[in-house]
């Protein structure tokens, strides 16, 4: 579904890697969950994959269409298969629940039909049946976040990128807004989601990757935000219990697990995490 | 459904930049106005060159008593002078240029001299005597009078040789000047009327980067997101590119025609078909640059 081989991005005039030779793969109906302190790499890589940003080295495939050939021209329908959510939600205020829905399909050429179809039907299934006429601002933030995913799936992608989708929220509408993730995720769309929230991601227990300074120091089939399973964290963090709710079952190390360079990097995360 | 909601963000990008789009109408106006000028100037001299230049003659002016010019020595050209010219026109190194020739008596020039000059005191003193017997000859292509006046220049008799065409050289010195400069402003103008489409797209495209932002995200195609803003730099430009042709068919039609054609009917002046041909032409380059410019402009937001 996605894979990075040894993927590198060097932004200009910053000598320091935001991604540094990534490799992984995520496979189809996976829900991963992203984290690292910021400035970790974890935009840069929702960025990489939808193909906004080019590699400095490396492969990227997605979708079984290697980023690297694909032309400008293509990028376009390429992203048709792609939903993405971000943090602000990034709705058209002037325009209502149903129009902002609908302008996806709009814009891609979709039927006048399709559209009286296709919509209701998502705004049901975001919970947000009945407000199709109200505008963004007359709406709580949670019920803006569902019609910005509302419009990342209405076309049926297959993968969905979230970038902090609940980043704005309080604890209980994020949970809202997780339960729908996980039911879209159930429903067979990958779900790629870069996060902070340590509550979401130890209650989830799905696959956990987690980066540093560019680099993956941790993919778990299935952890918390935080975990036991890298010895070296603890031995810089002596008393700091990782708070972890349930034993991870299954750890998968980083590729390119450098002890030394995790101790240096994660202490101070550890510390600011508090 | 495309199509409309295509010229719906057209409409709405034309309200919302009003007092842009109306300064591209008036540059691309103002531009083309020049353009269509210099065109027409252009015109105007090609068709008074042909017009001129056809009937411009030669001159093989004789001596006459009191000439001390060219090569003469104050006496009056013989006849053995004037037969020899005469078969110098008829020779067979001549002959093939020459569509015709006549000659000219000194009665002659008096009385077309007193025919042209009718209002001026001149005519009162000049004698016949005083005026060039002439051979005039009318070449088949006017600009080889060189290989005449080399010829007869130098012939005994002859004060000088004259190409009128040489007095016609000032007034198509002045049309052209005119028309370099109309150019010349036009091209500036032009200049400005691209930049000002390109400015003009630019905003209207920051004030929609929300949609722009999503359209690209969501997949729209490219020629979606472009379409709408090259539509609205074409159609601005269109207005004012339509307003040019309909000041230049008033300009003919009033001032060429309605007053200068009138009043100098000797003359040959660009006439109503020309202008026909001229406008649809600024209409298109109207159109082509903005398409252009306003297509550059937008690029930088479809870039992925």
């Amino acid at each position: 579904m996605i894979r990075f081989d040894e993927v590198s991005k060097f932004y200009a005039g910053n000598p320091r890697p935001a991604l540094n030779g990534v490799t992984l793969e995520i496979l189809k109906g996976e829900f991963v969950f992203l984290v690292g302190a910021s400035g970790s790499g974890k935009s840069s890589f929702l960025r990489l994959v939808l193909k906004e940003e080019k590699p400095s080295k490396g492969q990227i495939h997605v979708l079984g269409q290697r980023l690297g050939t694909l032309s400008s021209r293509k990028v376009p329908y390429f992203r048709r298969n792609l939903g993405v959510v971000f943090q602000d939600f990034r709705l058209l205020p002037q325009k209502s629940v149903f129009d902002n829905v609908a302008f996806t399909l709009q814009v891609i050429g979709k039927s006048r039909g399709y559209i009286q179809e296709a919509v209701p039907d998502v705004l049901k299934m975001v919970g947000l049946a009945g407000k199709a006429q109200r505008l963004p601002h007359e709406l709580s933030g949670g019920e803006q976040q569902r019609v910005a995913i509302a419009r990342a799936i209405v076309n049926r992608p297959a993968i969905l990128l979230a970038d902090e989708p609940t980043g704005n929220l309080d604890p209980s509408t994020s949970a809202g807004i997780m339960t729908l993730l996980d039911r879209i995720n159930a429903s067979g769309t990958t779900v790629l989601m870069a996060t902070h929230d340590a509550g979401i991601v130890d209650q989830m227990q799905r696959r956990v990757i987690e980066l540093s300074g560019g680099n993956i120091i941790r993919d778990e089939r299935s952890g918390g935000y935080q975990t036991q399973a890298v010895p070296i964290q603890q031995v810089g963090q002596e008393g700091a219990q990782p708070r972890v709710q349930g034993v991870p079952t299954q750890t998968v190390p980083a590729p390119r697990l450098d002890p030394e360079s995790v101790a240096q990097q994660s202490v101070p995360e550890w510390g600011a995490d508090k | 459904m495309r199509l409309r909601l295509v010229l719906s963000e057209v409409g709405s990008g034309l309200k919302r930049n009003l007092s842009m789009v109306i300064s591209v109408v008036l540059v691309t106006f103002i531009s083309l106005t020049f353009v269509g000028t210099a065109a027409l100037l252009q015109l105007q001299i090609n068709q008074m060159k042909g017009y001129w230049y056809d009937r411009a003659q030669v001159a093989v002016y004789l001596c006459t008593d009191t000439d001390t010019t060219g090569n003469c020595t104050g006496a009056k050209a013989t006849t053995a002078q004037k037969d020899q010219v005469e078969a110098q026109l008829q020779s067979s190194t001549l002959k093939p240029y020459i569509q015709k020739s006549y000659f000219e008596t000194q009665q002659d020039a008096y009385d077309r001299f007193k025919k042209q000059f009718a209002d001026s005191p001149a005519t009162e003193f000049v004698q016949p005597s005083y005026l060039n017997e002439t051979f005039w000859v009318n070449l088949k292509d006017p600009s080889q009078s060189d290989i005449l006046i080399e010829s007869l220049s130098n012939q005994a008799g002859v004060q000088s040789v004259v190409d009128q065409r040489g007095y016609l050289q000032p007034i198509f010195s002045v049309l052209n000047a005119a028309s370099y400069t109309a150019i010349g402003i036009a091209v500036l103008m032009l200049i400005a009327a691209v930049l000002l489409i390109a400015t003009t797209i630019r905003l209207s495209a920051f004030s929609r980067r929300r949609e722009l932002g999503i359209m690209r995200l969501v997949g729209a195609s490219n020629r979606f997101i472009q379409t709408p803003f090259i539509l609205e730099g074409v159609i601005a430009a269109l207005v004012g590119s339509v307003l040019a042709g309909g000041a230049m068919i008033l300009i003919v039609k009033v001032f060429v025609r309605g007053y200068l054609a009138e009043n100098f009917a000797s003359t040959p002046f660009v006439t109503m078909g020309d202008t026909y041909v001229v406008v649809p032409l600024l209409i298109v380059i109207g159109a082509a640059l903005a398409a252009l410019s306003a297509g550059v402009a937008i690029r930088r937001y479809l870039k992925v």
